[in-house]
């Protein structure tokens, strides 16, 4: 690291920074099998990746309906998170959540599997850190650069384009609805989603900032002018009371229902740049 | 006293109505409540009265009613105290026969098909009960083919619900084991009402026969009763009532044993007058229980069958305890 660190400062600034990234890639052999064993890894993953060095994905990676990269992820090998069969996979990095089975990261790394573990993100702006870290983890830190170069630019168009839409007055009061009576609220990654496309989050005015249940009841009292379903066509089979809520008349028939509903699908799911899909699209149906 | 028993059980239920519409998480003046109720400004409060209190309430009553009513009736029949359609697996059966019809997506193609596949399984779960320990099987019998049938009801339901392909699916066993009230609309009156009428009905037509076989078979059928329509009366009505009420609010126990159970001594232990009574004790026991549920735990979904139990499960020892000193004595 020392002798690292002095090459460096003999050399111009422009030049140091380019032997930085070709340096650390020398030292330490960006990982050549990757196994990613969270959904929200896997889409990270699957953007920055090298051709061939991601080897597996979680199963959930392979469902489009939590998945905005099913496609790419199907060409890969799906795991289920245990420890036995990520080993035998035989990765020189594991990825995990920060909520990963606690168990089975903890024998991986006793087996001397190297595990990178990421935290959810809360915001959009965390979103960057992410990609940051996952470029970092890669050994792919031009591409995770030229990504949040991309999402920037993208977030400052829609922002724009924001402005046009609203054209000064307040947007509409919304709420997030999924199975159980489950709301987001400001503080978590659906809630910026919400807060970048303009809506007012009723969560804040029940008090959930984190979000919470909100029984069906609350929920109409509130009289939200948008409503935002979460997923209520996920698994068309089965059936459950917690997504028969989402179909209850009580709902249909309230005023936030009537006035079209934006359905809360896989571009939530993980904090990515495709959130911005996400936020495009509520900008677009709650601009009258 | 007996002449103001039907007179006061009518005004409980009535008050406690009444009571279970006015009750939420939304705190709102009385006169606010029942003005949107009845007067219908399109605002969001009578949304909440017309489309979530009122089919609560509405279901609150027509189960309640409903149970009691066939716990009075199955007591009468089996001529067994302890018999009740929670404790003996009928409700788990029709709790069985729901899910299957809900996950095979038979209830979305066909929406009769929720209640009666519910009726079906407590059909089945009735006439296993009705062969296993008919009128001549002792309270023992009873009591172990009722372990036997909720035994493998409970577990068929497990496995069903584990089965699907739904995340939430597993999590929903408490509701189809436990029952509950909470955000149930005017689609589960629409399925449910009719066959509860139906089986409420069926079973009160039977009043006469249910008091003459207090004298024992031999003496009813000498009074002119005939066993055999009685039999698949009690079957059919108490599978209608059972089977509809747990397909839409999943198994609500101990209602069927605590009621008549309370009500017998006014009623001088006749079944004929038993029935109309337990109908109206459980209805006003449901409703009282589904008010509290919603005071104790506001906006949690305590479910109903764990209040329910928590009172009807002293009950039943009791009775034990009184059949051993019948038995003793």
């Amino acid at each position: 690291m020392s002798v690292f660190a002095r090459v460096s400062e003999g050399l111009a600034a422009v030049l140091a920074l380019a032997l930085w990234a070709g340096a650390g890639a020398a030292q330490t052999a960006p990982p050549a099998r990757v196994v990613s064993m969270n959904l929200c890894t896997d889409q990270l993953a699957l953007m920055l990746a090298a051709p061939g060095q991601l080897i597996s994905v979680s199963y959930l990676a392979h469902d489009g309906a939590v998945a905005p990269l099913r496609d790419a992820a199907r060409a890969l090998p799906a795991n289920h998170g245990l420890a036995e069969e990520i080993y035998m996979l035989q990765p020189d990095l594991v990825l995990a959540g920060r909520y990963s089975t606690v168990a089975t990261v903890a024998m991986l790394q006793r087996l001397g599997v190297p595990v990178i573990r990421f935290e959810p993100e809360n915001s959009l702006d965390e979103i960057e850190g992410a990609l940051t870290q996952m470029g970092a983890a890669l050994g792919r830190e031009a591409e995770a650069e030229a990504l949040i170069a991309g999402f920037r630019a993208d977030r400052t168009r829609l922002a724009a384009s924001l402005r046009d839409a609203r054209a000064g007055t307040e947007g509409p009061r919304a709420v997030l609805y999924s199975a159980r009576g489950w709301t987001g609220g400001s503080r978590t990654l659906s809630g910026d989603i919400l807060r970048e496309a303009g809506l007012r989050n009723i969560a804040d005015e029940l008090g959930l900032t984190w979000g919470g249940m909100v029984t069906l009841e609350s929920l109409l009292m509130a009289d939200p002018d948008r409503l935002i379903l979460g997923q209520p066509g996920r698994s068309p089979d089965g059936w459950s009371e917690a997504r028969a809520l989402l179909h209850h008349p009580a709902l249909r028939h309230s005023r936030a229902y009537r006035a079209g509903v934006a359905a809360n699908d896989r571009d939530w799911v993980c904090g990515t740049p495709h959130v911005l899909d996400a936020i495009a699209r509520l900008i677009d149906e709650t601009t009258p | 006293m007996n002449r103001l028993l039907v007179p006061a059980l009518v005004a409980l239920v009535a008050l406690l109505f009444l009571a279970s519409i006015l009750i939420g998480p939304a705190s709102v003046p009385v006169t606010d409540s029942l003005s949107a109720l009845f007067r219908g400004d399109g605002g969001p409060l009578t949304l909440v009265m017309r489309e979530l209190r009122l089919p609560r309430a509405v279901l609150a009553a027509a189960i309640g009613a409903g149970l009691g009513l066939s716990g009075a009736v199955m007591q009468g029949y089996l001529r067994n105290p302890l018999a009740e359609p929670g404790l003996l697996g009928v409700s788990g059966a029709a709790a069985l026969g729901a899910v299957l019809a809900l996950q095979t997506g038979l209830a979305a193609a066909f929406a009769l098909a929720l209640p009666l596949a519910g009726l079906t399984g407590a059909f089945i779960a009735v006439l296993v009960l009705a062969l296993l320990a008919g009128p001549a099987g002792g309270a023992l019998t009873l009591i172990l083919a009722g372990i036997g049938v909720s035994a493998l009801s409970g577990a068929g339901l497990a496995l069903v619900l584990n089965l699907s392909p739904d995340p939430f699916a597993a999590q929903e066993i408490v509701f189809w084991l436990m029952g509950s009230l909470a955000d149930r609309s005017w689609s589960h009156v629409a399925l449910a009402l009719p066959f509860i009428i139906l089986g409420c009905a069926l079973l009160l037509t039977q009043a006469r026969a249910l008091s003459a076989l207090t004298l024992g078979e031999d003496a009813a059928a000498s009074m002119g009763v005939s066993l055999g329509r009685l039999r698949a009366t009690v079957l059919l009505g108490t599978a209608a009532v059972v089977g509809a009420a747990t397909a839409v609010a999943g198994a609500i126990g101990f209602i069927g044993l605590m009621v008549p159970h309370v009500l017998r001594r006014a009623t001088r232990g006749d079944p004929a007058r038993l029935l109309p009574v337990s109908a109206l004790g459980g209805a006003a026991l449901l409703l009282a229980a589904d008010i509290a549920v919603r005071l104790i735990l506001p906006g949690r979904d305590l479910k109903l069958g764990v209040l329910l139990a928590i009172l009807g499960a002293p009950f039943f020892l009791m009775l034990i305890l009184r059949t051993r000193f019948a038995q003793n004595a």
